[in-house]
């Protein structure tokens, strides 16, 4: 069907030229309204040259009467060039509600959108096609907001705009779908209920044993020299917990805050890790570890440096901490092939130390989840280090996987696409 | 992979508009369904009865979506006497709404409960579990919906092998929820009906699984026949004794 569209384009080179005349004045249109803003400015005019050239073309065919299907076959080339051409997610669609045109940026909406099929096999959103099937009932703009769970919170308005593709069209027969990304300002909100939700549970205990230990300094332990000497020890460890939680806490909330959109800058794992490593020498030297990396020359994938990084330093330092028991911890870079057959940047980060048991791994990167209270408690641990690492994945659009058997030790391997030419869906 | 790799153009166009036709309703279907699981466990994070109210109340639409997909369904196989991959087609849409209309029913199942705890108290580190478990069977359907519509081997045989970690998850919230009930015997009450709801949201996994099944079989004209990784303890009950 594709194809066949296209055959019929290639013999209107008259019409496309056209076009580009019509995109060129949308594109300088564009250029001049950037700076008054408005997103809906944009397909605002993209619809008004789209309806003014329509006309035109009417007018010139107007002795071959053509059926309305076929004028929906004309009109598409001009449509695909002037949507191509628009920055934001545009969809044009039918009265079948079947995709007439989309953009890349809709395509990054909804990899899973073709060209010549329904809208509603790859954007399944009840309140979506509600609106577009009001937008083609009542021949009115109509608006609505929804969100999506998986695989990140999103939230997004969309605007469906009917538009009649030739003058004595009774009816609309196209609509024109435009979306605006509401992420982050939504997120802003969330965050702040999330992080008073987090830190107000987590936070108050280390603070009422502050609290605590400085009543009894006030109080009975005035004179004591040897007790204020242990008090002000636990006290100093306990203000350090809460410093820590609120970096992790803080760290979190601006992961999350750019979650939805992913990295493009390529980074190299080998060098970040080998960084890390360095830094954590001294921890490693402490609990009596050998560190081990063995790694290919160069892993590169697209990444923010930063978030890389922490992502490592929380790996081995977790790794230190809870299996220095095995005396030895092995870092492997490798770039290896997924289930899939397709290549994937992969680093694994292995210790000898107790390991996991089985009910704990699926549950381990959940907000405040401990194996063991007391233990992660004793290691300074905030119980967010793994939430940390699976926030900073889900970003990369990479994973996490965690293999281990009781006594035999754990092994954590983060999955990342590599970087290469990146491949549009 | 080159688009349309398994549509084909029929003489009669109408039933190529016919086969469309089914697709899209049941890919709409999906998304009503993908929203009621989202809906209800949001009620129960938030607390939202009313919320729960609005998926109870939308639940017969589900049904209705799907007696029409099976109308419709037979209709064509009267008219068009469908053979091959296009017959496939219409068994693999019924089959695929009479899953997502079980899934809608878990979704209502869990609202249902959203109204009866509503009057409880329950710490939220509990609920986290249960959360985790149900973004990601959201993600598994979203992907095998997907799959169905863009015909993806792939990405069905991916669902299909990600049911584990699904599983694994639930029987590990089943034991901290056992742990909770031990502690206190006042838990009880609101972990059980936390323990359905996590069964609830382990079943539409299964069901996410049942319709990769059928993707693959619309594309391959074959079942799978690889051994399915299993990761589900929790129907043996000495597994959940042990400590």
């Amino acid at each position: 069907m594709n194809e066949d569209r296209a055959a019929l384009g290639r013999r209107r080179e008259r019409g496309a030229q056209l076009v580009v005349a019509t995109a060129a004045l949308v594109f300088a249109i564009l250029v001049i309204s950037g700076a008054l803003t408005l997103g809906y400015a944009i397909p605002g005019f993209a619809v008004v040259a789209l309806v003014c050239f329509l006309a035109l073309r009417a007018d010139e065919n107007g002795k071959r009467a053509a059926p309305p299907h076929s004028v929906a076959e004309q009109a598409n080339d001009p449509l695909r060039t002037i949507v191509s051409g628009l920055p934001d997610p545009v969809i044009a669609v039918d009265r079948d509600s079947r995709v007439l045109a989309l953009n890349e940026a809709a395509r990054a909406l909804a990899p899973a959108l073709r060209q010549g099929e329904p809208v509603s096999l790859a954007m399944r959103m009840p309140e979506l096609i509600e609106t577009v099937g009001r937008a083609f009932a009542h021949g009115e703009t109509e608006r609505v907001e929804y969100s999506e769970r998986v695989p990140v919170d999103r939230w997004f308005e969309a605007v469906a705009m009917p538009v009649k593709r030739s003058v004595d069209a009774a009816m609309p027969d196209m609509v024109l779908l435009t979306f605006r990304d509401l992420t982050p300002l939504r997120r802003v909100e969330e965050m702040r209920a999330d992080f008073v939700a987090n830190a107000s549970h987590e936070l108050r205990t280390p603070l009422a044993a502050l609290s605590g230990f400085i009543e009894t300094l006030q109080g009975s332990a005035r004179d004591d020299a040897k007790a204020r000497e242990r008090f002000l020890a636990i006290m100093q460890e306990q203000a350090r917990r809460m410093a820590r939680l609120i970096d992790d806490l803080l760290s979190l909330s601006r992961i999350e805050l750019n979650a939805h959109r992913r990295p493009d800058v390529p980074v190299d794992l080998v060098p970040i890790v080998r960084q890390v490593v360095d830094s954590l020498q001294t921890l490693a030297r402490d609990r009596g570890v050998t560190v081990n990396v063995e790694a290919v020359g160069v892993l590169t994938v697209f990444g923010d440096r930063d978030e890389m990084v922490r992502l490592f330093e929380n790996l081995v330092e977790n790794a230190l901490k809870y299996g220095a028991a095995g005396k030895r911890l092995d870092i492997k870079l490798a770039l290896e092939t997924a289930s899939d057959g397709e290549p994937e940047a992969m680093a694994s980060v292995r210790d000898y130390g107790p390991g996991i048991a089985p009910e704990h791994l699926p549950r381990l990167t959940e907000r405040f989840y401990r194996v063991d209270v007391r233990e992660s408690r004793a290691q300074g641990g905030t119980g967010l280090g793994l939430a940390l690492v699976k926030h900073i994945l889900n970003r990369h659009r990479g994973r996490l996987s965690i293999e281990s058997t009781l006594g035999a030790g754990a092994t954590f391997t983060v999955h990342l696409p590599p970087a290469g030419p990146r491949v549009s869906q | 992979m080159t688009e349309f790799s398994t549509r084909t153009d029929h003489t009669a166009r109408a039933f190529d508009s016919d086969l469309d036709e089914i697709s899209r309703k049941v890919a709409e279907m999906g998304g009503l369904t993908e929203k009621q699981i989202s809906d209800a466990v949001q009620g129960l994070l938030e607390r939202d009865t009313e919320l729960a109210e609005r998926v109870i109340a939308t639940d017969p639409v589900i049904d209705a979506m799907q007696r029409d997909i099976e109308e419709k369904s037979i209709l064509t196989i009267a008219r068009r006497q469908p053979m091959a991959v296009d017959l496939r087609e219409i068994v693999g849409a019924m089959r695929v709404c009479n899953d997502l209309e079980r899934i809608g029913d878990h979704a209502k199942h869990i609202a249902k409960r959203v109204v009866a705890l509503s009057s409880d108290l329950y710490p939220q580190t509990l609920i986290r579990g249960v959360e985790h478990m149900a973004d990601l069977v959201l993600a598994q359907l979203k992907q095998v919906l997907d799959a169905y519509g863009g015909r993806d081997l792939q990405a069905a045989l991916d669902v299909w092998k990600g049911d584990e970690e699904v599983d694994a998850l639930c029987t590990s919230v089943f034991r901290e929820l056992f742990t909770y009930m031990m502690e206190d015997p006042r838990n009880i009450t609101f972990c059980m009906h936390l323990m359905f709801c996590a069964k609830d949201i382990e079943r539409m996994g299964d069901h996410a699984t049942n319709i990769a099944e059928t993707v693959y079989f619309m594309i391959e004209g074959r079942p799978i026949t690889d051994q399915r990784p299993k990761g589900d303890t929790t129907n043996f009950p000495s597994a959940l004794m042990q400590k």
